[in-house]
């Protein structure tokens, strides 16, 4: 077994689920909640007990699914990132994972923070850190898609462009 | 004209239309 890329491409895979799927729970399941929760004032203990916990992994499992694959791509990073035609398909499916990482740390989290008070904010400003969190996390799911397919395909471009 | 993010079904539609997009670029960097 090469343990570095076997053991890389594992992590890679678990932490990606961990992050993706809490991407998707979110904006699948706790937007609506929350918007549900607020009608029957009941929305506390989501944004009290269950936000904090799903965005302290979806923003540490960002970090270790991207540096997982990293070192998945190890000599490759350079001809992925520049997109060489042999590295074409998972390169883009990285430079949609990083522009995604991006997303979350310098985006979703600075928001995140105001909305749910650990950093202090007026309500004006929270109702504006709702709007920019909630677009840069849908904005992440729809680059979700493409850079799910390009990480599928990468390792098949046989099968998924015939080359 | 309404952001299709605010919309389930519009993010999901537009991840799929870049997809499309993007699956015609990399055919392209390949040279397939």
């Amino acid at each position: 077994m090469d343990y570095v890329p076997a053991i890389s491409r594992w992590i890679h895979l678990l932490a990606g689920v961990m992050w993706i799927g809490l991407l998707y729970y979110f904006n699948f399941v706790q937007v609506a909640a929350m918007k549900a929760a607020a009608a029957d004032n009941t929305a506390g203990g989501i944004s009290k007990h269950v936000a904090p916990r799903a965005l302290f992994y979806f923003r540490w499992a960002s970090v270790v699914t991207w540096l997982a694959g990293a070192s998945l791509l190890g000599a490759n990073f350079g001809n992925a990132f520049l997109l060489r035609p042999s590295h074409a398909a998972i390169g883009l499916g990285a430079w949609l994972g990083t522009i995604m990482l991006l997303n979350v740390w310098g985006i979703i989290w600075p928001n995140q923070k105001r909305i749910l008070g650990i950093v202090q904010a007026t309500d004006e400003e929270k109702n504006k850190a709702r709007r920019r969190a909630f677009l840069a996390s849908r904005f992440n799911v729809m680059l979700s898609i493409p850079m799910l397919f390009l990480m599928a395909a990468g390792g098949h471009t046989a099968i998924f462009f015939g080359a | 004209m309404k952001n299709p993010l605010d919309s389930l079904w519009g993010t999901v539609i537009s991840g799929v239309v870049l997809t499309v997009i993007l699956f015609f670029v990399v055919k392209a960097l390949i040279g397939g």
